[in-house]
């Protein structure tokens, strides 16, 4: 009974390749790879695009990045969704860019264009391993 | 470098990028994804014509 049990949830679990491996990473560090290296082009580029440009619009625009922090609940969860922009968010902090200017009003939309961005890039990391796993064409 | 958008504008550009992302990621075919990325965009443009006008009522 629980041998067959195992067998089942290893019969759902989805394959262990390179891919489903490699395709999440890359898109990660560089938005819109993990689906350029699986031959999405059209959908690798746009999520490229959409991705950077937003991040950099964000900066443009004299948001705030978050570093990682233990303090406030806000202040971790604007890291984690910096962090979800992966290899731009590491230019980002090896540059010493981000410190939001308080001043501009439109600084704090800078801010959640940053947030967001790397949210986004977190979904389609997700998307490139359903593609790499077969669960999406 | 720095630029300063308008509250309009920061929506609308807002808008596309996260109905893009939407579209590609949370359908199958083109067809369908260009679909919920038009869908998208009409529900958060909407959501913003939506807020102004509610804004422009609390303000009165």
């Amino acid at each position: 009974m629980a041998n067959a049990s195992l067998n089942n949830s290893k019969a759902s679990s989805p394959p262990m390749t390179t891919m489903s491996v490699l395709a999440p990473a890359l898109g990660w560090l560089v938005p819109g790879a993990g689906h350029l290296i699986q031959k999405r082009w059209i959908r690798g580029v746009l999520l490229m695009a959409s991705v950077v440009i937003m991040f950099v619009l964000g900066l443009l625009m004299q948001g705030h990045v978050y570093h990682a922090n233990g303090g406030d609940i806000l202040d971790i969860l604007g890291f984690v969704g910096d962090v979800g922009s992966g290899g731009l968010y590491l230019l980002t902090l090896a540059q010493d860019w981000g410190h939001g200017a308080i001043a501009h009003a439109t600084a704090d939309y800078g801010t959640k264009y940053l947030i967001v961005a790397g949210l986004l890039n977190f979904i389609s990391v997700a998307d490139a391993y359903h593609i790499a796993i077969g669960k999406k064409p | 470098m720095t630029i300063e958008l308008s509250h309009f504008s920061a929506a609308l550009l807002f808008s596309v990028f996260a109905s893009v992302v939407f579209g590609i990621t949370q359908r199958n075919t083109p067809r369908e994804q260009i679909r919920y990325g038009l869908y998208c965009f009409a529900m958060f443009f909407g959501g913003v014509f939506l807020a102004g006008w509610v804004m422009w009522f609390l303000r009165r």
